[in-house]
């Protein structure tokens, strides 16, 4: 029930935040933060109390679930409205609550017009979000899927900065027709389920397994692949990614880049691998190949950039090729390496958006040709930018490292050139890193900016991302501990390391 | 007749009787506020008499008409959706300067007429129910006739719908010479015996698509309908889009599968090749218009290709579908037009995008339902429209109407653009310093607010509608 909670909360505070925001704005941006806050209170109550189950997990123990929810929706249809928590959700889950407090918080100032609409918009792609994380069965997780879409595109539309509609627009239109995509293949998924067992199902456990033939098997594997593939995004359906993200209002520029991004991760996970485990196996060097190719053009482009923003934008287009690459290089390593990336990339991205955002509150420009010399006035905020850039680039020590070295770990040695060319990337984020820092906040101030520095509120927040960043850097066994029965479990679906190497499942997360 | 037809028969009854009484109501006194509460309190009560007629169900009454579960699902939806309309004109039409009284007897009339279609069994009765529907049609499209665009919009309709007509009565006359029989049953009988192959029961055939085609304005026979939404007054066009094809499509689906013309050869390819014209075309048309009106009239060619997919699905799930949808974008039409016509003042239609531009922050709760609708058109969740789609889908996929389904799924993405557009004027934040916007009768936003509530229903728990539809189409096989 506790799940049905969860996603309540936030369409509840949604509404209720939007219907104070009459009376008055700071109350509506209270009750927005209570509800984020206290659903993050949950979920860390939720990882606790589950702990001991997750890290003491043992091999060949046949639950699946921590927890779930299940009650008949349509019932001619069998479709249920079906939640289900494992460990991968419940991190997901967590993330998609820590961001959405760091939301309330960074359009604190940002945000005066059409607040009530904004938090509603704000709160509701929140619940869409956890009920992508939540939902196992298919109808309940397209509805989910296009749910969190329009807030989305709302917050896009209306409060973000000069090209908005543009970009909101290809946003909603290139995620749409994806998802669509999906839909045909969860329906032919359905009804071919339906012939082999005679049972009209949507369930998620019922599905997998279906008996396909190889090529309807590969043709709904890149129906669904479709639909994660531009979320995620994926070389070359990103392009929507760096418009969507530089148009946005920095609280959607937090949530697209650390949440919206890895529905998709997530999706390629738990839908893609265990429905198609052979098509996606076929599959695995077209994908691969596509992911470097996604690592290296992010990285270039990145550096390319004369906009802070959209800098960033495309660092996530590289990021994510890593976290595409270690899903379908597949195997203990680079999965653990994928998942610890999609949890720190959220953090340190979502953080780089905020401290961008703050930048542009104080001088109103993005360009780098504008800024420089930001460090005289604003120490604070640029050291913390030099932190977070450093964490994006992958210093060791910080969240995205693990994730990143674990992923070439893994593909090192399943595909070698792939993870050569990978580790090129790897080099190139160096570039625009300290592209980043050096225009942005050394140099001298020529344009003799003098600015208020980090505000109590944020560096609340910066130093607080700063310091889950540093704990998943030095210590992130709790995270890949909490993930570990998942991926077991991924791996009796799949069956075997997607790509063909032998692999021992005794090594697997035990550095 | 006996008794027990007339009561089966009551809620055409209560609605015939009602079209009387407002008519002489307007001969006595000339007050639209009368009219208009008699003609809602009218078809309220003919609302309430549908469970007195649901215990007689299925009962055939002469050779004509049959109240089954399907007929009375149609005829509950044609009175609520007439009632919406009529609801939602309080205000529009008491805007206007003169004449006002005479739409609600014509509302009435051509509900009346649209009732009988999804009873009728028998070509008789369908062109009877037909032609009423459409003369009153005619009326309604002009019905304001200082606005020039209102009086074009009348002509056309009227020109075109009696060519419509003309085909239809040449389609059933080749039918009837070659078969002897009228009704749906009889020539279910003579198609089971190869009838359906001679020439002329052929181009009979042939004609009557071309007459439903018409009046269901489906790509090529789509001319009239973007001139008509649009010079139209908002309420009747409400009423066309909502009204007049529900019960089209609802005799269109009796027709088919009772006559059993579904399953001949050719008619298939007929529907496919009519549902992919009409959602490649009006998708694409849509695209560059202006003109709200203009454009749901396109948005409108387009969710008839869908439901033609549907359709096509065949058998039970198919039908189901398309009655689901049909439900789904009645409410949802009604809502769009209804709130253009809330909007509308005294001297013209509220049609241009550029009206609705930060509507949502001028009236808030309009701008959401409007909005809703729109989401619902374009197929997003939480909305009947999504829930509708997804039926649709899910028939043509179960038939594995593989090639049909992926056209149905790129073009409605392609029609999420231009509905996007009318959704980003509404919640566009820099307006103009704001006209004033003419105040909404409580009713009428009372019957906005139903509507809106009504798609949410739709959209999230459509268990009753299910279950009902399911009734209803099991009946009809």
């Amino acid at each position: 029930m506790i799940l049905v909670w969860l996603i309540v909360l936030l369409l509840v505070a949604g509404v209720l935040a939007a219907a104070v925001a009459r009376i008055s704005p700071t109350l509506c941006r209270w009750v927005a933060l209570a509800a984020t806050a206290f659903g993050l209170l949950l979920s860390v109550q939720l990882w606790i109390r589950n702990y001991g189950a997750l890290a003491g997990f043992t091999l060949g123990e046949p639950r699946q679930w921590l927890l779930e929810f299940d009650r008949p929706w349509i019932a001619g249809f069998g479709i249920h409205f079906h939640l289900a928590l494992d460990g991968l959700s419940l991190l997901l889950v967590t993330l998609t609550f820590l961001l959405g407090v760091a939301s309330v918080l960074i359009s604190w100032r940002e945000i005066e017009d059409g607040v009530g609409f904004f938090h509603f918009n704000l709160l509701w792609v929140l619940a869409g979000i956890v009920g992508v994380f939540l939902a196992v069965d298919l109808f309940l997780f397209y509805f989910a899927w296009e749910l969190m879409l329009v807030p989305m595109y709302f917050l896009i539309a209306i409060w973000g900065h000069e090209r908005r509609v543009y970009a909101a627009v290809k946003f909603f239109l290139f995620t749409q027709l994806s998802g669509l995509m999906m839909l045909v293949a969860i329906l032919a998924l359905y009804f071919q389920h339906y012939q082999v067992s005679g049972v009209y199902s949507f369930q998620y456990t019922d599905l997998l397994g279906t008996p396909l033939t190889p090529r309807l098997a590969t043709l709904l594997m890149l129906g669904f692949f479709a639909a994660f593939a531009v979320k995620l995004p994926m070389f070359p359906l990103h392009t929507w990614l760096p418009d969507a993200h530089t148009e946005a209002p920095t609280a959607g520029s937090v949530i697209l880049a650390g949440l919206l991004l890895k529905t998709g991760a997530y999706g390629m996970l738990r839908f893609v691998l265990p429905l198609f485990p052979d098509a996606a196996h076929r599959f695995a060097p077209v994908a691969i190949g596509l992911a470097v190719a996604g690592i290296l053009y992010g990285a270039l482009l990145a550096y390319g950039q004369t906009d802070l923003k959209r800098l960033v934008a495309y660092t996530s287009v590289s990021h994510l090729g890593f976290v595409l690459l270690g899903i379908f290089v597949g195997n203990r390593w680079a999965l653990q390496g994928a998942l610890m990336t999609i949890i720190a990339h959220g953090l340190s991205t979502g953080t780089l958006f905020m401290l961008v955002g703050m930048i542009q509150e104080r001088t109103h420009t993005r360009e780098m040709a504008r800024l420089g010399g930001l460090w005289e006035t604003v120490p604070r905020l640029s050291g913390a930018g030099l932190f977070f850039v450093l964490a994006s680039i992958g210093l060791p020590g910080l969240g995205d490292f693990v994730g990143e070295f674990l992923v070439l770990l893994g593909s090192y040695r399943a595909v070698l050139w792939p993870t050569v060319l990978a580790t090129i990337g790897v080099l190139c984020s160096t570039f625009y890193g300290l592209k980043f820092v050096a225009r942005a906040f050394h140099g001298p101030n020529t344009n003799r900016w003098a600015l208020p520095d980090l505000t109590p509120r944020e560096a609340t927040l910066v130093g607080s991302m700063a310091v889950l960043l540093l704990w998943l850097g030095l210590y992130p066994q709790p995270v890949l501990k909490s993930f570990e029965p998942s991926l077991h479990w991924l791996e009796q679906a799949v069956s075997r390391p997607v790509v063909g190497f032998h692999f021992q499942t005794d090594v697997g997360g035990r550095r | 007749m006996s008794r027990a037809d007339l009561i089966a028969l009551i809620p055409l009854l209560v609605l015939g009787g009602t079209a009387v009484v407002a008519m002489l109501a307007i001969a006595v006194r000339r007050s639209h506020r009368l009219v208009w509460a008699v003609s809602t309190l009218g078809l309220v009560a003919a609302l309430l008499t549908l469970p007195v007629a649901l215990p007689l169900v299925p009962r055939t009454i002469t050779p004509l008409l049959v109240v089954d579960r399907f007929g009375l699902y149609f005829t509950g939806l044609v009175l609520a959706a007439t009632l919406a309309v009529v609801l939602l004109s309080l205000g529009y039409f008491e805007r206007q300067n003169e004449r006002r009284e005479e739409f609600y007897v014509l509302a009435l009339t051509g509900a009346l007429g649209a009732a009988v279609l999804p009873l009728s069994t028998h070509f008789v009765s369908f062109f009877l129910g037909l032609e009423i529907l459409s003369v009153t049609l005619y009326a309604m499209a002009a019905y304001l006739p200082e606005r020039r665009v209102s009086v074009e919009a009348g002509l056309k309709y009227l020109v075109l719908a009696a060519a419509s007509a003309a085909f239809l009565l040449f389609g059933m006359a080749l039918i009837y010479a070659r078969t002897g029989t009228m009704t749906f049953a009889g020539l279910a009988e003579q198609f089971d015996q190869g009838a359906a192959g001679h020439p002329w029961v052929l181009a009979g055939l042939g004609l009557l698509l071309t007459g439903f085609g018409f009046k269901l304005a489906v790509v090529p026979f789509h001319l009239w309908t973007p001139d008509v939404y649009q010079g139209a007054p908002a309420p009747s066009t409400a009423f066309i889009a909502s009204v007049s094809k529900g019960a089209m499509f609802a005799v269109l689906i009796r027709f088919f599968m009772q006559s059993g013309a579904r399953d001949l050869r050719g008619a298939e390819t007929a529907f496919a090749i009519l549902a992919v014209l009409s959602m490649v075309a009006g998708n694409l048309l849509a695209l560059l218009q202006s003109n709200v009106k203009r454009l749901l009239a396109y948005s409108s060619i387009a969710h008839l290709g869908y439901l033609l997919v549907a359709f096509l699905a065949g058998g039970g799930p198919g039908a189901a579908a398309a009655v689901f949808y049909l439900t789904a974008y009645m409410v949802t039409i009604l809502g769009a037009f209804g709130a253009l016509a809330v909007l509308s003042d005294g001297h013209s239609d509220c049609e241009d995008i550029a009206q609705l531009r930060g509507l949502f922050w001028r009236r808030p709760v309009l701008g959401t339902i409007f909005a809703a609708m729109l989401f619902s058109l374009a197929g997003i969740p939480l909305t009947g429209g999504f829930l509708g789609k997804f039926y649709a889908v899910a028939a043509g996929a179960s038939a594995r109407l593989w090639s049909l389904v992926l056209i149905l799924v790129i073009t409605s993405a392609i029609g999420l653009y231009y509905y996007l557009r009318v959704v980003v004027a509404v919640f566009a934040t820099e307006t103009e310093p704001a006209a004033g916007l003419p105040a909404t009768p409580p009713l009428s936003g009372l019957a906005l607010l139903g509507l809106g509530a009504l798609l949410l229903w739709l959209g999230i728990y459509p268990r009753l509608f299910l279950d009902l539809i399911q009734a209803a189409v099991t009946g009809l096989l």
